[in-house]
Protein backbone atom coordinates (compact mmCIF):
# COMPACT_ATOMS: atom_id res chain seq x y z
CA UNK A 1 0.00 0.00 0.00
CA UNK A 2 1.46 3.56 -0.77
CA UNK A 3 1.37 5.81 1.80
CA UNK A 4 0.47 9.33 0.64
CA UNK A 5 -3.11 10.85 0.61
CA UNK A 6 -4.53 14.06 -0.96
CA UNK A 7 -4.91 17.17 1.05
CA UNK A 8 -6.88 19.58 -0.06
CA UNK A 9 -10.61 20.06 0.02
CA UNK A 10 -12.36 17.15 -0.41
CA UNK A 11 -15.33 17.21 -3.27
CA UNK A 12 -16.11 13.58 -3.64
CA UNK A 13 -15.81 11.83 0.00
CA UNK A 14 -16.73 7.80 -0.69
CA UNK A 15 -16.64 6.82 3.28
CA UNK A 16 -16.26 2.60 4.14
CA UNK A 17 -19.41 1.68 1.15
CA UNK A 18 -20.05 -1.84 1.01
CA UNK A 19 -22.22 -2.86 -1.98
CA UNK A 20 -23.67 -5.78 -3.72
CA UNK A 21 -25.14 -7.42 -6.65
CA UNK A 22 -27.31 -10.03 -4.56
CA UNK A 23 -25.39 -12.14 -2.88
CA UNK A 24 -22.25 -11.53 -4.45
CA UNK A 25 -20.14 -8.63 -2.60
CA UNK A 26 -18.58 -6.20 -5.12
CA UNK A 27 -17.52 -3.19 -2.94
CA UNK A 28 -16.40 -4.46 0.66
CA UNK A 29 -15.97 -1.17 3.32
CA UNK A 30 -14.00 0.76 0.24
CA UNK A 31 -13.17 4.15 1.17
CA UNK A 32 -11.35 7.23 -0.91
CA UNK A 33 -11.38 10.93 -1.41
CA UNK A 34 -11.14 13.16 -3.89
CA UNK A 35 -10.10 16.28 -3.49
CA UNK A 36 -11.29 19.70 -5.55
CA UNK A 37 -9.74 20.62 -8.96
CA UNK A 38 -8.30 17.07 -8.96
CA UNK A 39 -8.16 14.16 -11.44
CA UNK A 40 -7.95 10.82 -9.76
CA UNK A 41 -8.16 7.80 -11.75
CA UNK A 42 -9.84 4.29 -10.52
CA UNK A 43 -8.08 1.68 -11.57
CA UNK A 44 -8.43 -2.54 -11.38
CA UNK A 45 -8.87 -4.86 -13.82
CA UNK A 46 -12.39 -6.37 -15.14
CA UNK A 47 -15.07 -7.22 -11.90
CA UNK A 48 -13.36 -5.65 -9.85
CA UNK A 49 -15.89 -3.12 -9.07
CA UNK A 50 -14.55 0.67 -9.96
CA UNK A 51 -17.40 0.84 -12.69
CA UNK A 52 -19.79 0.12 -9.80
CA UNK A 53 -18.07 2.85 -7.75
CA UNK A 54 -18.03 5.49 -10.19
CA UNK A 55 -22.32 4.21 -10.48
CA UNK A 56 -22.56 4.51 -6.72
CA UNK A 57 -20.95 8.45 -7.08
CA UNK A 58 -23.52 9.39 -9.76
CA UNK A 59 -26.22 8.06 -7.62
CA UNK A 60 -27.02 5.21 -10.34
CA UNK A 61 -27.16 2.92 -7.57
CA UNK A 62 -27.15 2.87 -3.89
CA UNK A 63 -24.40 1.71 -1.38
CA UNK A 64 -25.57 -1.65 1.00
CA UNK A 65 -23.50 0.68 4.03
CA UNK A 66 -21.46 3.55 4.35
CA UNK A 67 -21.59 7.05 2.31
CA UNK A 68 -20.74 8.26 -0.51
CA UNK A 69 -21.06 12.64 0.14
CA UNK A 70 -20.45 14.64 -3.08
CA UNK A 71 -20.09 18.40 -2.04
CA UNK A 72 -20.91 17.55 1.50
CA UNK A 73 -24.25 16.23 0.22
CA UNK A 74 -25.02 12.39 0.59
CA UNK A 75 -25.68 10.74 -2.72
CA UNK A 76 -27.74 8.17 -1.10
CA UNK A 77 -30.23 9.79 0.67
CA UNK A 78 -31.09 12.54 -1.96
CA UNK A 79 -34.57 12.20 -3.56
CA UNK A 80 -35.17 11.92 -7.27
CA UNK A 81 -35.42 15.73 -7.24
CA UNK A 82 -32.47 16.38 -4.89
CA UNK A 83 -30.41 13.73 -7.37
CA UNK A 84 -30.92 15.84 -10.56
CA UNK A 85 -30.10 18.96 -8.56
CA UNK A 86 -26.79 17.86 -7.91
CA UNK A 87 -26.49 15.94 -11.05
CA UNK A 88 -26.92 19.28 -12.90
CA UNK A 89 -23.19 19.88 -11.40
CA UNK A 90 -21.80 16.96 -12.41
CA UNK A 91 -21.36 14.88 -15.87
CA UNK A 92 -20.13 11.52 -17.24
CA UNK A 93 -18.21 10.55 -20.10
CA UNK A 94 -18.98 6.76 -20.84
CA UNK A 95 -17.53 4.08 -22.73
CA UNK A 96 -19.02 4.97 -26.17
CA UNK A 97 -19.74 8.18 -25.88
CA UNK A 98 -23.52 7.22 -25.46
CA UNK A 99 -24.37 9.91 -28.07
CA UNK A 100 -28.06 10.03 -29.35
CA UNK A 101 -28.22 9.06 -32.14
CA UNK A 102 -31.25 10.85 -33.94
CA UNK A 103 -29.94 14.26 -33.74
CA UNK A 104 -26.70 16.25 -34.96
CA UNK A 105 -23.60 16.50 -33.02
CA UNK A 106 -24.48 20.20 -32.30
CA UNK A 107 -27.61 19.16 -31.38
CA UNK A 108 -25.94 16.45 -28.82
CA UNK A 109 -24.08 19.11 -27.48
CA UNK A 110 -26.63 21.72 -27.00
CA UNK A 111 -29.19 18.90 -25.27
CA UNK A 112 -27.95 20.17 -21.53
CA UNK A 113 -27.84 23.66 -22.69
CA UNK A 114 -31.94 23.49 -24.05
CA UNK A 115 -32.93 20.85 -21.43
CA UNK A 116 -31.54 23.27 -18.23
CA UNK A 117 -31.33 26.98 -19.56
CA UNK A 118 -33.28 29.39 -21.28
CA UNK A 119 -30.62 30.62 -23.18
CA UNK A 120 -31.21 32.33 -26.38
CA UNK A 121 -30.25 30.61 -29.75
CA UNK A 122 -27.75 32.76 -30.53
CA UNK A 123 -25.77 32.37 -27.33
CA UNK A 124 -26.46 28.50 -27.45
CA UNK A 125 -24.61 28.43 -30.66
CA UNK A 126 -22.11 30.26 -29.38
CA UNK A 127 -21.42 28.22 -26.41
CA UNK A 128 -21.59 24.80 -28.51
CA UNK A 129 -19.44 25.43 -31.41
CA UNK A 130 -16.55 26.95 -28.23
CA UNK A 131 -17.10 23.50 -26.49
CA UNK A 132 -16.30 21.40 -29.98
CA UNK A 133 -13.57 23.87 -30.58
CA UNK A 134 -12.15 22.94 -27.02
CA UNK A 135 -12.37 19.53 -28.20
CA UNK A 136 -11.62 20.01 -32.33
CA UNK A 137 -14.62 18.94 -33.36
CA UNK A 138 -15.86 22.23 -34.55
CA UNK A 139 -16.05 21.29 -38.54
CA UNK A 140 -18.29 17.98 -37.59
CA UNK A 141 -20.84 20.27 -35.96
CA UNK A 142 -23.19 19.03 -39.02
CA UNK A 143 -22.70 15.39 -38.63
CA UNK A 144 -24.62 12.82 -37.44
CA UNK A 145 -22.69 10.31 -34.55
CA UNK A 146 -23.10 7.21 -37.02
CA UNK A 147 -20.47 9.40 -39.60
CA UNK A 148 -18.16 9.62 -36.57
CA UNK A 149 -15.34 7.48 -35.68
CA UNK A 150 -14.70 6.16 -31.81
CA UNK A 151 -12.52 8.64 -31.22
CA UNK A 152 -14.40 11.63 -32.39
CA UNK A 153 -17.66 10.52 -31.09
CA UNK A 154 -15.86 10.29 -27.27
CA UNK A 155 -14.35 13.93 -28.19
CA UNK A 156 -17.99 14.97 -29.22
CA UNK A 157 -19.35 13.16 -25.95
CA UNK A 158 -16.58 14.93 -23.91
CA UNK A 159 -17.98 18.22 -25.35
CA UNK A 160 -21.44 17.42 -24.42
CA UNK A 161 -20.34 16.34 -20.97
CA UNK A 162 -18.48 19.72 -20.01
CA UNK A 163 -21.22 22.35 -21.82
CA UNK A 164 -22.73 23.31 -18.83
CA UNK A 165 -19.27 23.76 -16.62
CA UNK A 166 -19.48 21.15 -13.92
CA UNK A 167 -18.35 20.73 -11.05
CA UNK A 168 -17.35 17.34 -11.11
CA UNK A 169 -16.74 14.85 -14.61
CA UNK A 170 -16.89 11.22 -14.39
CA UNK A 171 -15.01 9.02 -17.00
CA UNK A 172 -15.91 5.77 -17.86
CA UNK A 173 -13.13 4.40 -19.49
CA UNK A 174 -12.48 6.79 -21.65
CA UNK A 175 -9.67 5.50 -23.50
CA UNK A 176 -11.29 1.88 -24.39
CA UNK A 177 -10.78 0.71 -27.54
CA UNK A 178 -9.31 4.07 -28.87
CA UNK A 179 -6.22 4.26 -31.61
CA UNK A 180 -2.62 5.49 -29.66
CA UNK A 181 -3.48 8.95 -31.23
CA UNK A 182 -7.42 8.88 -30.15
CA UNK A 183 -6.15 8.13 -26.90
CA UNK A 184 -3.34 10.46 -25.99
CA UNK A 185 -5.95 13.37 -27.24
CA UNK A 186 -8.42 12.50 -24.98
CA UNK A 187 -5.91 11.85 -22.32
CA UNK A 188 -5.14 15.27 -22.75
CA UNK A 189 -8.61 16.74 -23.20
CA UNK A 190 -9.55 15.28 -19.78
CA UNK A 191 -6.64 17.05 -18.17
CA UNK A 192 -6.83 20.28 -19.97
CA UNK A 193 -10.33 20.58 -19.55
CA UNK A 194 -10.16 19.75 -16.10
CA UNK A 195 -7.93 22.73 -15.28
CA UNK A 196 -9.27 24.93 -17.79
CA UNK A 197 -12.59 24.43 -16.07
CA UNK A 198 -11.44 24.35 -12.73
CA UNK A 199 -13.28 21.00 -12.54
CA UNK A 200 -12.81 17.55 -10.56
CA UNK A 201 -12.27 14.29 -12.70
CA UNK A 202 -12.31 10.73 -11.89
CA UNK A 203 -11.05 8.11 -14.59
CA UNK A 204 -12.07 4.73 -14.45
CA UNK A 205 -9.90 3.07 -17.14
CA UNK A 206 -7.90 0.01 -17.67
CA UNK A 207 -4.97 2.42 -19.45
CA UNK A 208 -2.23 2.57 -16.80
CA UNK A 209 0.28 4.24 -19.00
CA UNK A 210 -2.16 7.03 -20.15
CA UNK A 211 -3.41 7.21 -16.66
CA UNK A 212 -0.20 8.14 -15.20
CA UNK A 213 0.35 10.64 -17.50
CA UNK A 214 -2.48 12.65 -16.47
CA UNK A 215 -3.72 12.24 -13.60
CA UNK A 216 -2.90 13.68 -9.48
CA UNK A 217 -3.70 10.74 -8.00
CA UNK A 218 -4.13 6.79 -8.76
CA UNK A 219 -6.31 4.13 -6.85
CA UNK A 220 -6.43 0.62 -7.76
CA UNK A 221 -9.26 -1.54 -6.81
CA UNK A 222 -9.34 -5.36 -6.74
CA UNK A 223 -12.10 -7.70 -5.10
CA UNK A 224 -14.06 -4.87 -3.95
CA UNK A 225 -10.90 -3.14 -2.03
CA UNK A 226 -8.57 -0.45 -2.39
CA UNK A 227 -5.29 -2.17 -2.79
CA UNK A 228 -3.30 0.71 -3.59
CA UNK A 229 -3.07 4.66 -4.15
CA UNK A 230 -0.57 6.88 -4.85
CA UNK A 231 0.64 9.92 -6.98
CA UNK A 232 1.86 8.80 -10.77
CA UNK A 233 5.46 9.19 -9.28
CA UNK A 234 4.54 7.03 -6.45
CA UNK A 235 2.57 4.27 -8.23
CA UNK A 236 5.90 4.25 -10.73
CA UNK A 237 8.20 3.40 -7.65
CA UNK A 238 5.94 1.16 -5.86
CA UNK A 239 7.46 -1.91 -4.59
CA UNK A 240 3.91 -3.74 -3.94
CA UNK A 241 3.20 -6.88 -5.81
CA UNK A 242 -0.08 -5.74 -6.74
CA UNK A 243 0.58 -2.23 -8.17
CA UNK A 244 4.01 -3.42 -9.87
CA UNK A 245 1.81 -6.53 -11.83
CA UNK A 246 -0.90 -3.77 -13.04
CA UNK A 247 1.38 -1.00 -14.09
CA UNK A 248 4.25 -3.35 -15.72
CA UNK A 249 0.50 -6.09 -17.59
CA UNK A 250 2.77 -9.14 -15.70
CA UNK A 251 0.07 -11.89 -16.88
CA UNK A 252 0.50 -13.79 -13.16
CA UNK A 253 1.06 -12.48 -10.16
CA UNK A 254 -1.28 -11.88 -6.94
CA UNK A 255 -4.16 -10.57 -10.16
CA UNK A 256 -4.29 -14.05 -10.89
CA UNK A 257 -4.34 -15.26 -14.78
CA UNK A 258 -6.66 -18.26 -14.42
CA UNK A 259 -10.52 -17.45 -13.30
CA UNK A 260 -11.18 -19.68 -10.00
CA UNK A 261 -12.37 -23.19 -11.22
CA UNK A 262 -12.06 -26.46 -10.55
CA UNK A 263 -8.96 -27.94 -11.27
CA UNK A 264 -8.00 -28.67 -14.71
CA UNK A 265 -7.54 -32.36 -14.13
CA UNK A 266 -10.83 -32.67 -13.04
CA UNK A 267 -12.48 -30.86 -15.97
CA UNK A 268 -10.56 -32.74 -18.07
CA UNK A 269 -11.71 -36.72 -16.75
CA UNK A 270 -8.22 -36.99 -15.36
CA UNK A 271 -8.92 -37.00 -11.80
CA UNK A 272 -12.18 -37.80 -9.89
CA UNK A 273 -13.54 -34.81 -8.64
CA UNK A 274 -13.29 -36.07 -4.87
CA UNK A 275 -10.17 -36.55 -5.24
CA UNK A 276 -8.88 -33.92 -6.73
CA UNK A 277 -8.35 -30.89 -3.69
CA UNK A 278 -10.13 -27.49 -3.89
CA UNK A 279 -13.13 -29.06 -5.22
CA UNK B 1 -23.20 -48.43 6.98
CA UNK B 2 -25.74 -51.08 8.22
CA UNK B 3 -29.45 -51.01 6.49
CA UNK B 4 -32.24 -49.74 9.26
CA UNK B 5 -35.75 -48.40 8.65
CA UNK B 6 -34.88 -44.85 9.51
CA UNK B 7 -31.81 -44.50 6.91
CA UNK B 8 -34.00 -45.83 4.22
CA UNK B 9 -33.32 -44.22 1.18
CA UNK B 10 -36.67 -41.89 0.58
CA UNK B 11 -37.48 -41.41 -2.91
CA UNK B 12 -40.95 -40.03 -3.78
CA UNK B 13 -42.97 -41.39 -6.32
CA UNK B 14 -41.87 -41.84 -9.99
CA UNK B 15 -45.15 -39.82 -11.09
CA UNK B 16 -44.44 -36.72 -8.63
CA UNK B 17 -40.73 -36.98 -9.85
CA UNK B 18 -41.98 -36.34 -13.44
CA UNK B 19 -44.40 -33.53 -12.61
CA UNK B 20 -42.32 -31.33 -10.55
CA UNK B 21 -40.74 -29.54 -13.18
CA UNK B 22 -43.38 -28.84 -15.39
CA UNK B 23 -45.46 -27.75 -12.49
CA UNK B 24 -42.70 -25.66 -11.30
CA UNK B 25 -42.35 -24.18 -14.58
CA UNK B 26 -45.86 -23.71 -15.06
CA UNK B 27 -46.10 -22.04 -11.28
CA UNK B 28 -42.93 -19.66 -12.29
CA UNK B 29 -44.07 -18.73 -15.32
CA UNK B 30 -47.66 -18.01 -13.97
CA UNK B 31 -46.14 -15.68 -11.42
CA UNK B 32 -43.73 -13.92 -13.48
CA UNK B 33 -46.84 -12.95 -15.68
CA UNK B 34 -48.66 -11.78 -12.80
CA UNK B 35 -45.69 -9.76 -12.09
CA UNK B 36 -45.21 -8.28 -15.14
CA UNK B 37 -48.59 -7.46 -15.38
CA UNK B 38 -47.86 -5.27 -12.10
CA UNK B 39 -44.84 -3.77 -12.94
CA UNK B 40 -46.50 -2.77 -16.06
CA UNK B 41 -49.09 -0.99 -14.38
CA UNK B 42 -46.59 0.65 -12.27
CA UNK B 43 -44.92 1.79 -15.61
CA UNK B 44 -48.73 3.29 -17.07
CA UNK B 45 -48.58 5.18 -13.95
CA UNK B 46 -45.34 6.72 -14.02
CA UNK B 47 -45.76 7.33 -17.78
CA UNK B 48 -49.01 9.28 -16.84
CA UNK B 49 -46.80 10.97 -14.04
CA UNK B 50 -44.23 11.55 -15.97
CA UNK B 51 -46.27 13.30 -19.25
CA UNK B 52 -46.03 17.10 -17.96
CA UNK B 53 -43.24 17.62 -20.14
CA UNK B 54 -45.09 16.35 -23.15
CA UNK B 55 -47.82 18.97 -23.40
CA UNK B 56 -45.50 21.94 -22.04
CA UNK B 57 -42.84 20.72 -24.63
CA UNK B 58 -46.08 19.46 -28.02
CA UNK B 59 -43.21 19.42 -30.69
CA UNK B 60 -41.75 16.33 -28.88
CA UNK B 61 -45.11 14.62 -28.96
CA UNK B 62 -45.83 16.07 -32.41
CA UNK B 63 -42.36 14.76 -33.71
CA UNK B 64 -43.48 11.54 -32.80
CA UNK B 65 -46.71 11.73 -34.13
CA UNK B 66 -44.67 11.86 -37.67
CA UNK B 67 -42.50 9.02 -36.71
CA UNK B 68 -45.53 6.69 -35.63
CA UNK B 69 -48.57 7.89 -37.34
CA UNK B 70 -47.51 10.00 -39.86
CA UNK B 71 -45.24 6.50 -41.65
CA UNK B 72 -47.65 4.20 -40.58
CA UNK B 73 -50.11 6.07 -43.28
CA UNK B 74 -49.03 3.91 -46.68
CA UNK B 75 -49.56 0.60 -44.81
CA UNK B 76 -52.97 1.82 -43.07
CA UNK B 77 -54.42 3.52 -46.44
CA UNK B 78 -53.32 0.36 -48.92
CA UNK B 79 -54.65 -2.01 -46.19
CA UNK B 80 -57.61 -0.28 -45.72
CA UNK B 81 -58.17 -0.22 -49.82
CA UNK B 82 -57.67 -3.34 -50.32
CA UNK B 83 -59.59 -5.13 -46.86
CA UNK B 84 -62.21 -3.34 -48.23
CA UNK B 85 -62.25 -4.42 -51.25
CA UNK B 86 -62.29 -7.86 -50.50
CA UNK B 87 -65.24 -7.08 -48.30
CA UNK B 88 -67.10 -5.87 -51.25
CA UNK B 89 -66.41 -8.67 -53.01
CA UNK B 90 -67.70 -11.16 -50.11
CA UNK B 91 -70.89 -9.00 -49.10
CA UNK B 92 -71.32 -9.06 -53.32
CA UNK B 93 -71.48 -12.80 -53.38
CA UNK B 94 -73.32 -13.22 -50.26
CA UNK B 95 -75.94 -10.75 -50.48
CA UNK B 96 -77.11 -11.77 -54.18
CA UNK B 97 -78.68 -14.52 -52.99
CA UNK B 98 -81.01 -12.86 -50.80
CA UNK B 99 -81.14 -9.91 -53.50
CA UNK B 100 -79.93 -7.20 -51.21
CA UNK B 101 -76.92 -6.34 -53.13
CA UNK B 102 -78.02 -2.82 -52.69
CA UNK B 103 -76.65 -3.06 -49.03
CA UNK B 104 -73.25 -3.53 -49.82
CA UNK B 105 -72.33 0.06 -48.85
CA UNK B 106 -73.61 -0.79 -44.97
CA UNK B 107 -72.29 -3.88 -45.21
CA UNK B 108 -68.80 -2.91 -45.37
CA UNK B 109 -69.15 0.56 -43.50
CA UNK B 110 -70.34 -1.00 -40.34
CA UNK B 111 -67.69 -4.08 -40.93
CA UNK B 112 -65.13 -1.34 -40.95
CA UNK B 113 -66.40 1.09 -38.57
CA UNK B 114 -67.54 -1.08 -36.02
CA UNK B 115 -64.47 -3.99 -35.82
CA UNK B 116 -62.30 -4.27 -38.92
CA UNK B 117 -61.05 -0.60 -38.67
CA UNK B 118 -59.90 -0.44 -35.28
CA UNK B 119 -58.94 -3.82 -34.80
CA UNK B 120 -56.66 -4.22 -37.73
CA UNK B 121 -55.61 -0.66 -37.93
CA UNK B 122 -54.66 -1.24 -34.27
CA UNK B 123 -52.61 -4.59 -35.07
CA UNK B 124 -50.98 -2.83 -37.75
CA UNK B 125 -50.13 0.02 -35.96
CA UNK B 126 -48.26 -2.78 -33.44
CA UNK B 127 -46.84 -4.35 -36.09
CA UNK B 128 -45.40 -1.12 -38.17
CA UNK B 129 -44.77 1.53 -35.25
CA UNK B 130 -45.03 -0.43 -31.86
CA UNK B 131 -41.76 -2.80 -33.09
CA UNK B 132 -40.17 0.49 -33.89
CA UNK B 133 -40.63 2.61 -30.78
CA UNK B 134 -39.47 -0.74 -29.11
CA UNK B 135 -36.71 -1.05 -30.71
CA UNK B 136 -35.49 2.58 -30.69
CA UNK B 137 -36.22 2.53 -27.30
CA UNK B 138 -34.08 -0.78 -26.22
CA UNK B 139 -31.13 0.48 -28.67
CA UNK B 140 -31.14 3.55 -26.73
CA UNK B 141 -30.70 1.63 -23.64
CA UNK B 142 -28.37 -0.90 -24.97
CA UNK B 143 -25.79 2.13 -25.94
CA UNK B 144 -26.35 3.85 -22.76
CA UNK B 145 -28.12 6.86 -24.57
CA UNK B 146 -31.20 6.77 -21.82
CA UNK B 147 -28.67 6.25 -19.14
CA UNK B 148 -26.37 9.63 -20.28
CA UNK B 149 -30.14 11.69 -20.29
CA UNK B 150 -30.81 10.20 -16.44
CA UNK B 151 -27.02 11.22 -15.81
CA UNK B 152 -27.87 14.94 -17.43
CA UNK B 153 -30.82 15.56 -14.95
CA UNK B 154 -33.56 14.85 -17.49
CA UNK B 155 -35.93 12.12 -16.96
CA UNK B 156 -35.73 9.16 -19.75
CA UNK B 157 -39.30 8.50 -18.92
CA UNK B 158 -40.43 12.53 -19.20
CA UNK B 159 -37.89 12.89 -22.54
CA UNK B 160 -38.35 9.67 -24.37
CA UNK B 161 -40.73 7.53 -22.95
CA UNK B 162 -43.91 10.19 -22.47
CA UNK B 163 -44.03 11.73 -26.05
CA UNK B 164 -43.57 8.10 -27.90
CA UNK B 165 -47.00 7.17 -25.56
CA UNK B 166 -48.98 10.04 -26.06
CA UNK B 167 -48.11 10.09 -30.13
CA UNK B 168 -49.45 6.54 -30.20
CA UNK B 169 -52.46 7.25 -28.23
CA UNK B 170 -52.94 10.15 -30.44
CA UNK B 171 -52.17 8.20 -33.90
CA UNK B 172 -53.75 5.73 -33.31
CA UNK B 173 -58.01 6.57 -33.55
CA UNK B 174 -57.09 8.82 -37.05
CA UNK B 175 -55.37 6.11 -38.08
CA UNK B 176 -58.48 3.88 -37.83
CA UNK B 177 -60.50 6.63 -39.12
CA UNK B 178 -58.36 6.81 -42.54
CA UNK B 179 -58.40 2.95 -42.54
CA UNK B 180 -62.49 3.22 -42.59
CA UNK B 181 -62.31 5.78 -44.76
CA UNK B 182 -60.36 3.38 -47.21
CA UNK B 183 -61.88 0.22 -47.06
CA UNK B 184 -65.25 2.21 -47.53
CA UNK B 185 -64.00 2.80 -50.53
CA UNK B 186 -62.59 0.23 -51.63
CA UNK B 187 -65.74 -1.67 -50.95
CA UNK B 188 -67.27 1.51 -53.27
CA UNK B 189 -64.93 0.61 -56.25
CA UNK B 190 -65.76 -3.15 -56.14
CA UNK B 191 -69.16 -2.57 -55.77
CA UNK B 192 -70.51 0.63 -57.76
CA UNK B 193 -67.25 0.59 -60.03
CA UNK B 194 -66.61 -2.77 -60.61
CA UNK B 195 -70.11 -4.53 -60.24
CA UNK B 196 -71.95 -1.82 -61.19
CA UNK B 197 -74.39 -1.87 -58.23
CA UNK B 198 -76.67 1.56 -57.81
CA UNK B 199 -74.40 4.79 -57.13
CA UNK B 200 -77.06 6.33 -54.98
CA UNK B 201 -78.33 3.11 -53.11
CA UNK B 202 -74.69 2.31 -52.15
CA UNK B 203 -74.14 5.45 -50.31
CA UNK B 204 -77.78 6.14 -49.28
CA UNK B 205 -78.10 2.99 -47.58
CA UNK B 206 -75.11 3.32 -45.82
CA UNK B 207 -75.87 7.01 -44.34
CA UNK B 208 -79.48 5.45 -43.17
CA UNK B 209 -77.72 2.65 -41.47
CA UNK B 210 -74.40 3.76 -39.94
CA UNK B 211 -74.86 6.39 -37.01
CA UNK B 212 -72.75 8.52 -36.09
CA UNK B 213 -72.73 8.44 -31.99
CA UNK B 214 -73.22 4.25 -31.66
CA UNK B 215 -70.96 3.05 -34.76
CA UNK B 216 -68.24 5.94 -35.52
CA UNK B 217 -67.50 7.45 -32.41
CA UNK B 218 -67.53 3.80 -30.97
CA UNK B 219 -65.19 2.92 -33.33
CA UNK B 220 -63.07 5.91 -32.24
CA UNK B 221 -63.37 4.80 -28.67
CA UNK B 222 -61.85 1.85 -29.01
CA UNK B 223 -59.21 2.76 -31.65
CA UNK B 224 -58.30 5.22 -28.28
CA UNK B 225 -58.29 2.56 -26.07
CA UNK B 226 -56.46 0.20 -28.42
CA UNK B 227 -53.65 3.64 -29.06
CA UNK B 228 -53.43 3.02 -24.98
CA UNK B 229 -52.55 -0.54 -25.12
CA UNK B 230 -49.92 -0.44 -27.64
CA UNK B 231 -48.22 2.42 -26.84
CA UNK B 232 -47.69 1.43 -22.82
CA UNK B 233 -46.74 -2.26 -24.38
CA UNK B 234 -44.12 -0.85 -27.00
CA UNK B 235 -42.74 1.66 -24.61
CA UNK B 236 -42.50 -1.03 -21.83
CA UNK B 237 -41.14 -3.79 -23.72
CA UNK B 238 -38.48 -1.29 -24.83
CA UNK B 239 -37.13 0.21 -21.28
CA UNK B 240 -37.93 -3.52 -20.00
CA UNK B 241 -35.19 -4.86 -22.74
CA UNK B 242 -32.24 -6.22 -21.53
CA UNK B 243 -29.62 -4.25 -22.73
CA UNK B 244 -27.93 -6.97 -25.60
CA UNK B 245 -28.94 -8.21 -29.35
CA UNK B 246 -30.78 -10.58 -28.20
CA UNK B 247 -33.00 -8.49 -25.27
CA UNK B 248 -34.20 -5.92 -27.87
CA UNK B 249 -35.34 -8.59 -30.44
CA UNK B 250 -36.87 -10.64 -28.24
CA UNK B 251 -38.77 -7.27 -27.11
CA UNK B 252 -39.36 -6.63 -30.22
CA UNK B 253 -41.17 -9.40 -30.66
CA UNK B 254 -43.23 -9.65 -27.43
CA UNK B 255 -44.67 -5.65 -28.24
CA UNK B 256 -46.44 -7.53 -31.65
CA UNK B 257 -47.62 -10.71 -30.11
CA UNK B 258 -48.40 -9.21 -26.74
CA UNK B 259 -50.34 -6.02 -28.26
CA UNK B 260 -51.93 -8.37 -31.01
CA UNK B 261 -53.47 -10.68 -28.43
CA UNK B 262 -54.52 -7.43 -26.12
CA UNK B 263 -56.24 -5.74 -28.74
CA UNK B 264 -58.52 -8.54 -29.46
CA UNK B 265 -59.47 -9.11 -25.57
CA UNK B 266 -59.90 -5.80 -25.32
CA UNK B 267 -61.81 -5.89 -28.42
CA UNK B 268 -64.23 -8.44 -26.98
CA UNK B 269 -64.47 -6.27 -23.82
CA UNK B 270 -65.65 -3.64 -25.65
CA UNK B 271 -67.86 -4.98 -27.79
CA UNK B 272 -69.44 -6.65 -25.53
CA UNK B 273 -70.41 -3.02 -22.91
CA UNK B 274 -71.07 -1.16 -26.66
CA UNK B 275 -73.71 -3.35 -27.87
CA UNK B 276 -77.05 -2.41 -27.76
CA UNK B 277 -80.65 -3.75 -28.37
CA UNK B 278 -81.20 -2.55 -31.76
CA UNK B 279 -85.19 -4.16 -31.26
Amino acid sequence: MLNSSPVSETLVDVDSVTFSYGRRPVLKAISMKVPRGKVVAIMGVSGSGKTTLLRLISGQLRPGGGAVRVAGQAVHELDGEGLYRLRRKMSMLFQFGALFTDITVFENVAFPLREHTDLPEVMIRDLVLMKLEAVGMRGAHRQMPSELSGGMARRVALARAVVLDPLLVLYDEPFAGLDPIALAVIGQLVRKLNDALGATSIVVSHDVQECLEIVDYLYFVSEGRIVGEGTPDEVRASADPLVRQFVHGDIDGPFPFHTASRPYAVDVGLAPPKAAPGV
Amino acid sequence: MRWTWASRPRRRPRVFRKLRRPLERLGHNFIEGIWGIGVMARFFGLVLASSGTSFSRFRLVMREVYFTGVLSLIIIIVSGLFIGMVLGLQGYQTLQRYGATESIGVLVALSLVRELGPVVSAILFAARAGSAITAEIGLMKTTEQLTAMDMMAVSPMARVVAPRFWAGVISMPILALLFSAMGVFGGYLVGVVLIGVDNGAFWSQMQAAVDFRYDVLNGVVKAFVFGIAVSVIATFQGYDAPPTAEGVSRATTRTVVTSALVILALDLVLTAFMLRDDG
